[in-house]
């Protein structure tokens, strides 16, 4: 009996380890994507001054959490793909669905107001990260990076990279409705 | 040809490009160095933050270079970047419950296969089934004859 095992241990080596290459495999799976430890978490603390020379607001943690949902995006107007990402929250904004804050992440406050010139303001508010110290706080590993922060100042979802109208449709809007 | 191997050697020297500038005390510089070696960057995910020229890398290294001036232990700043960015960024993953398979698993697959020879081993010592069978009588007559021939014909 215990030979008859030691015969099929072969297969069942092989099977797991097929197992695992399939997995690997999988398309829809992305190796570089680092799991995010602020999901479920409050959002982390920062206080930061709007940017210089603009009339919006700053935004703090403070902002956050006050029985109101919001999209905390962090960008910066030296990144592309921030460009690419800008008409969604404009359409957000413009529906009116949310709140919408940014974080001008490691800017030239001249640039970042010429940015938001010329492709219109979706946020409420936008704090000014300088130093980036506050990117850090949020965990980024670069812009532009985009949160969903409930009622009670937890956040909900982390986006990598820039929003598609894909992601939105299938990833944000789905959170959104299933927060309020 | 000078100028060519000047090139040469100026590209030699990129990786130093990507140091911050020296601590005074050079034993706080010296557990900068060894913290910045075990924390992975979080863009160009294989390098340490000691040699990435990322910039999320240098405003890490700021990070942890502020952090030790300020006091901070190795433990503390480890921690405050896992509550950041996770387990992840250490390059030596934390010795933990969850951790065991990662940490022993290759041990104990190792110890398997080593027992697996081992009985395979003294079971042959018992038991010599590879040991050639001795010769049947007719056998042994075929040899001698072959061989017979053989020392017949080269003599």
């Amino acid at each position: 009996m215990l030979k008859r095992l030691l015969f099929i241990l072969p297969l069942v080596i092989f099977a797991v380890g097929a197992a695992f290459l399939y997995w690997g495999l999988n398309p829809e799976r992305d190796p570089s994507a680092i799991p995010s430890v602020l999901i479920d978490e409050a959002a982390p603390e920062f206080s930061l001054d709007s940017i210089r020379g603009s009339d919006l607001p700053g935004l703090s943690s403070a902002d956050l959490g006050g029985g109101e949902v919001a999209l905390v995006n962090i960008f910066a107007s030296w990144c592309l793909p921030c460009r690419a990402e800008h008409p969604i929250f404009m359409g957000l904004a413009e529906e009116d669905r949310v709140k919408i804050y940014g974080i001008n992440y490691k800017d030239a406050p001249e640039d970042a107001l010429a940015w938001l010139e010329e492709l219109g303001n979706p946020y409420a508010a936008i704090g000014a990260d300088e130093e980036g110290r506050t990117g850090i706080e949020w965990g980024i590993s670069g812009v532009p990076e985009t949160f969903i922060v409930d009622q009670e100042g937890t956040i909900r979802y982390r986006h990598v990279g820039p929003i598609h109208p894909v992601d939105l449709e299938k990833r944000i809007l789905p959170i959104l409705e299933r927060l309020e | 040809m000078k100028l060519l191997l000047t090139l040469l050697l100026l590209c030699l020297a990129l990786p130093l490009a990507a140091q911050e500038p020296r601590l005074d005390d050079p034993l706080l510089e010296e557990r900068a160095r060894s913290l910045q070696r075990e924390i992975r960057c979080v863009v160009c995910q294989n390098e340490s933050i000691d040699s990435s020229q990322a910039g999320i890398a240098r405003d890490l290294r700021r990070l942890v270079r502020e952090r030790l001036v300020a006091g901070d232990s190795d433990e503390e700043i480890r921690d405050f970047l896992v509550a950041r960015y996770g387990d992840y960024v250490l390059f030596r993953p934390p010795v933990r419950s969850d951790t065991w398979i990662l940490w022993f698993g290759p041990a104990l697959v190792l110890l398997a296969g080593a027992a697996g020879i081992a009985i395979a081993v003294v079971r042959r010592r018992r038991n010599p089934q590879g040991a050639p069978a001795a010769l049947k009588p007719e056998e042994e007559a075929q040899l001698e004859e072959l061989l017979g021939k053989e020392s017949g014909e080269s003599s």
